[in-house]
């Protein structure tokens, strides 16, 4: 029955039931809650699929998903390796196969003897299994240089957000203006704000420079915390490094400055890092906050609490749909942790394919392994095609007048800003629209072109953005690049 | 307030954070040991403590894999650093992993599963001809037409589509509605996210979820995080676990003293009590829920769990629509399956769904939404779940292998179940209902006062100190029935009734060996 709220007072009158469950009697905090990745955009891009399909025409033959950082969905093969190693796991009868390398088979073997009743089918530890977890473990040592990594502190989850979730709620208390507040970067990919707004935390903005290739600015940390003290208690400081969806990768001065920042303000720190395996400008390199942290030795080495999170969605892995991810938490307080621990054993385990596939991604064919070329060719292609069309995007985009985009020094997008005439603003304010909003409905019904807008993640007041994924393979990223810029000039010229 | 009122009404003994402390002291001490940080001259407070975390994450158990399980883990360290034991190993009887405890998964799911891992394996003439087109069918629903993308955050469309085709057909031709499946990450996700929603309100007003006592804990750990209130009705232990609609009736009044009661859980086949509800019951209860303006969750991922050859399973949502227009357009209903379950146990791919009726069109799109955040479900656990909803049918390659698996399976565990029952009844001081479905026993036992009195000195419920004793002498690890819920004064303990059927037998020999000294020693 398809009562909307109106109707239903309507519906009570005819002597319908009201249900238990509205807009009204839900959970009020899961309505404030927005995702742009997946919002509104998105669902307009169905519907137009779905009327393609039906034979309506259009002006465009396909819609181009460049909302979502999904990079197989976009063309992009998997790793080889992982799928042969995965499919050993899944169907062990393969074991025999001679289809398979022995490193495949011997990996497959190893993960298996670790899982309960030697099957993915059963449940593992709530932290994941113990075998990948000290993988992990090296993984770390290795990427920092030796810096030790206890297994112990290593925590599987399904997909990133999954353990980013777990660690804000441990962190969320208070009532008023004692309650916790959060600082996050805007532009923020928007799982940080919809979680704060599900937990009923306070939401502490602090912004990134756009006049300076998205660089984080301790001054500007420092005027967003004076600020939030008034009215919460600003407890947690999230860093997305590799920026998303900016793509800035930050310098180790700019690691080392937050990191005692954020010491000197107690605040918890929380590195979302699923994209340090995409770094691409020449001069960018990716450094850990953990490798940083404990490079800085006492008081903040020993002290400072951090966690910092991976996921096999992106690098080159591109493995999204299994939901691989973990967290590494560092100086958290033991009894903090078993609570954690806890509250991850309500949801038994993280999906245990996702495992073993992380598994692969921290210890992948070493150079000796017979899989190692193919493995090494595959994942330099990913990175270099990758690499190219970062550029490519920067370039079509900054020669395009009206449109500006800092460079994409590492993740997986563009956020170009846009000028759109007052006339559009107008427009967009008399429909109800962010004006951004309205230029991206109207990208998307013209081209087919899907992308979020800037709205969505967060922006200067008055600026106006598109993020939009660097995914399709190049030359239709070129095609599509060109387009949007033409519909850009069109519509500048439109509402001129 | 509430809350400590809550609990008294859950029959629970006292909230035991110190047996977290203790079990994982050693736990701790050894971690700090491996880890080699400077130890600082003067360490400042944390930002993140005790005290100062969410206090609503504070007050959340889950007794399946609690303390005692803690426990079991730190005796098998022990046992593999050469550590002398009166055992050789751990029986992990606290959950229900069948996978585990040596249950083989079933063949053509993995070959389809395998398959669109792997699309090279497409080519290879090992995989049968029925595995490989459902292989396809699912990939070519997939972004990229791979497992490796993200799906819609509802679910693959094909996938839904199979669902809905498959409760059909379970109900007998009651329509289900595609647009109304949602896959999940596990069921517990789908409980999880619902129950998200439906709370509100302040004070007197803040929602009231009924669940059953005994109850799977997921419920009351998802209530405590949500900070909602919990409102315990009774399930009757003399009369096989049954639910009576005259104590829902009491709990609900009851309830409605100090909160909005809202929801209505049924665990059905029942976990940890096995019970399966009858017809009549069941209709009983949608009455109910439709009298007193209450959300129904029903959850049923044993629904392919029924041993006893008297007891049948009856969807609620089946039922619900037969019993005509006034109900079945007006009860809300969520009902959630999963693969951990059945005959299949595939626990670690975390797949599930649920069936949503008569939710408000905006509550769906908020739904939805919500969902989004977390992107989509593990896509191999929504493949698993397609080829649970979609198994070989009779006429295709596979159907007979595929008939033999589950039947062994099934077959094995109705087996396994008589003789649990059987046995356990046999022990003096210890009385186990019929286990008509699910996976587990939940037996009653007396526990003498001196074992009560000793249990209190050691700030344990009695049932814990029982079972933490039973781990120690034995290395079965059981779960307390306090964990669960139970009428106060009363003890049990859920033990799984997965080890094969050799191995059961020994293990339910030891239970009862332990049980009669136990009875001794604190007579």
């Amino acid at each position: 029955m398809a009562l909307s709220t109106g109707d239903q007072s309507q519906a009570v009158r005819n002597g319908l039931r009201t249900k238990v469950l509205t807009l009204h009697s839900m959970n009020p905090r899961v309505r404030r809650v927005e995702y742009a990745v997946r919002g509104p955009i998105v669902q307009r891009a169905l519907e137009l699929e779905q009327e393609l399909r039906q034979g309506v025409k259009k002006p465009f033959t396909e819609v181009i998903r460049a909302n979502i950082g999904d990079a197989q969905a976009m063309g992009q093969r998997p790793i080889t390796f992982l799928r042969q190693v995965l499919a050993l796991c899944v169907n062990p009868d393969l074991l025999t196969s001679p289809s398979f390398p022995d490193d495949a088979k011997k990996r497959a073997e190893r993960i298996l003897q670790a899982c309960g009743g030697h099957s993915l089918g059963a449940y593992s530890v709530s932290s994941g299994i113990q075998l990948i977890r000290e993988d992990v473990a090296q993984y770390i040592e290795r990427r920092d240089g030796g810096i030790p990594a206890d297994p112990n502190n290593v925590f599987l989850s399904t997909g990133a957000s999954d353990a980013i979730v777990t660690v804000l709620k441990l962190l969320v208390a208070g009532e008023g203006h004692t309650r916790t507040g959060v600082l996050i970067p805007i532009p923020q990919y928007p799982l940080y704000s919809a979680t704060l707004a599900e937990l009923g935390a306070v939401q502490v903005d602090y912004y990134l420079d756009e006049e300076r290739a998205w660089a984080l600015d301790v001054s500007e940390l420092h005027r967003a915390l004076c600020q939030a003290r008034g009215h919460c208690h600003p407890r947690a400081l999230c860093v997305i490094n590799p920026g998303n969806p900016t793509g800035q990768v930050q310098t180790r001065e700019c690691i080392e400055a937050v990191i005692r920042f954020a010491f000197e303000e107690r605040l918890f720190l929380l590195a979302d890092e699923v994209y340090q395996d995409n770094v691409y400008a020449a001069g960018s390199q990716f450094h850990s906050f953990k490798k940083v942290l404990m490079e800085m030795g006492p008081p903040y080495a020993g002290q400072q609490e951090l966690a910092s999170f991976h996921s096999t969605s992106k690098g080159y892995m591109g493995e999204c749909g299994f939901r691989g991810g973990y967290v590494e938490v560092v100086n958290m307080d033991a009894a903090v942790q078993q609570q954690m621990l806890k509250l991850m054993s309500v949801r038994l385990c993280p999906p245990v394919p996702g495992q073993a596939l992380l598994d692969l991604v921290v210890s992948p064919p070493a150079p000796t392994d017979p899989s190692f070329a193919q493995f090494q060719a595959e994942r330099q292609a990913v990175l270099a095609e990758l690499a190219a069309k970062a550029k490519l995007t920067e370039q079509v985009f900054n020669e395009a007048p009206g449109i500006s985009c800092n460079p994409v020094q590492g993740a997986m997008y563009s956020f170009p800003r846009v000028q759109l005439p007052p006339r559009a603003v107008e427009r967009a304010q008399e429909l109800g629209l962010a004006p951004d909003m309205f230029f991206c409905l109207r990208l998307l019904e013209e081209t087919g072109i899907c992308v979020v807008p800037g709205s969505g993640f967060g922006q200067r007041e008055g600026t106006y953005h598109f993020r939009m994924t660097i995914l399709p393979p190049l030359e239709k990223l070129r095609l599509l690049l060109e387009k949007l810029s033409r519909f850009h000039a069109k519509f500048t010229l439109e509402y001129s | 307030m509430q809350r400590a009122a809550a609990l008294v009404r859950r029959g629970c003994g006292p909230r035991t954070p110190s047996s977290w402390g203790r079990s994982q002291s050693s736990a701790a001490a050894e971690a700090s040991a491996v880890l080699k940080v400077r130890p600082e001259r003067s360490r400042r407070e944390r930002i993140l403590t005790l005290e100062s975390m969410n206090p609503q994450v504070k007050a959340v158990e889950y007794a399946v894999r609690g303390p005692i399980v803690l426990k079991a883990g730190e005796i098998e360290l022990e046992l593999q650093r050469g550590i002398k034991k009166p055992f050789t190993e751990v029986i992990r009887a606290n959950i229900g992993d069948a996978q585990a405890m040596g249950q083989q998964p079933i063949t053509f799911l993995r070959q389809v599963m395998a398959l669109c891992t792997y699309p090279n394996l497409l080519d290879s003439p090992s995989f049968p001809e029925d595995a490989k087109k459902r292989a396809r069918r699912i990939l070519q629903a997939c972004g990229g037409h791979s497992l490796g993308s993200y799906s819609a955050s509802q679910g693959v469309n094909c996938i839904r589509e199979d669902v809905a085709a498959y409760i059909t057909r379970r109900d007998g031709g009651v329509p289900a509605d595609p647009d109304n499946i949602y896959l999940t990450t596990g069921a517990s996700d789908g409980i999880s996210t619902i129950l998200k929603i439906l709370v509100s309100g302040g004070g007197k007003s803040r929602t009231g979820v009924m669940i059953p006592i005994p109850q799977y804990p997921l419920y009351s750990a998802v209530i405590s995080e949500l900070d909602a209130i919990q409102v315990n009705y009774y399930l009757d232990e003399e009369n096989c676990w049954a639910l009576n609609v005259n104590e829902l009736r009491r709990a609900v009044q009851e309830a409605k003293d100090h909160c909005d009661p809202k929801v209505l859980c049924i665990i059905n086949p029942g976990n940890p009590t096995g019970q399966v509800q009858s017809r009549k019951c069941i209709e009983d209860v949608i009455h109910f829920a439709w009298e007193e303006k209450l959300f129904l969750l029903a959850d049923e991922v044993y629904q392919d769990n029924v041993y006893s050859p008297d007891c049948r399973f009856h969807s609620f949502k089946k039922v619900l629509y037969e019993m005509g227009p006034e109900y079945s357009s007006n009860v809300e209903l969520a009902s959630f399956h999963s693969t951990s379950k059945g005959y299949m146990g595939e626990c670690g791919y975390r797949g599930g769904y649920m069936e949503v009726i008569n939710l408000h069109p905006e509550i769906k799109g908020q739904l939805v939404k919500l969902l989004s955040v977390r992107l989509c479900p593990p896509v191999s656990g929504q493949a698993a779940m397609d080829i649970v909803v979609n198994p070989p049918v009779a006429g295709e390659e596979s159907f007979e292998q595929f008939s033999r698996e589950k039947e062994s399976v099934l077959g094995n565990l109705a087996k396994k179940a008589k003789l649990t029952e059987d046995l356990f009844n046999q022990v003096p001081g210890i009385h186990c209902n019929p286990l008509q479905g699910a996976m587990y026993a939940f037996p009653r036992i007396f526990i003498p006062v001196k074992a009560v009195e000793a249990a209190q000195a050691h700030q344990m419920a009695p049932d814990m100190f029982y079972c933490m004793k039973l781990l120690e002498e034995t290395g079965i690890c059981v779960v307390p029935g306090s964990g669960f819920g139970q009428r106060e004064g009363t003890y049990h303990f859920r033990m799984t009734i997965l080890p094969p059927v050799e191995k059961l037998k020994t293990v339910l020999q030891k239970v009862k060996d332990f049980h009669i000294n136990f009875l001794e020693k604190y007579a």
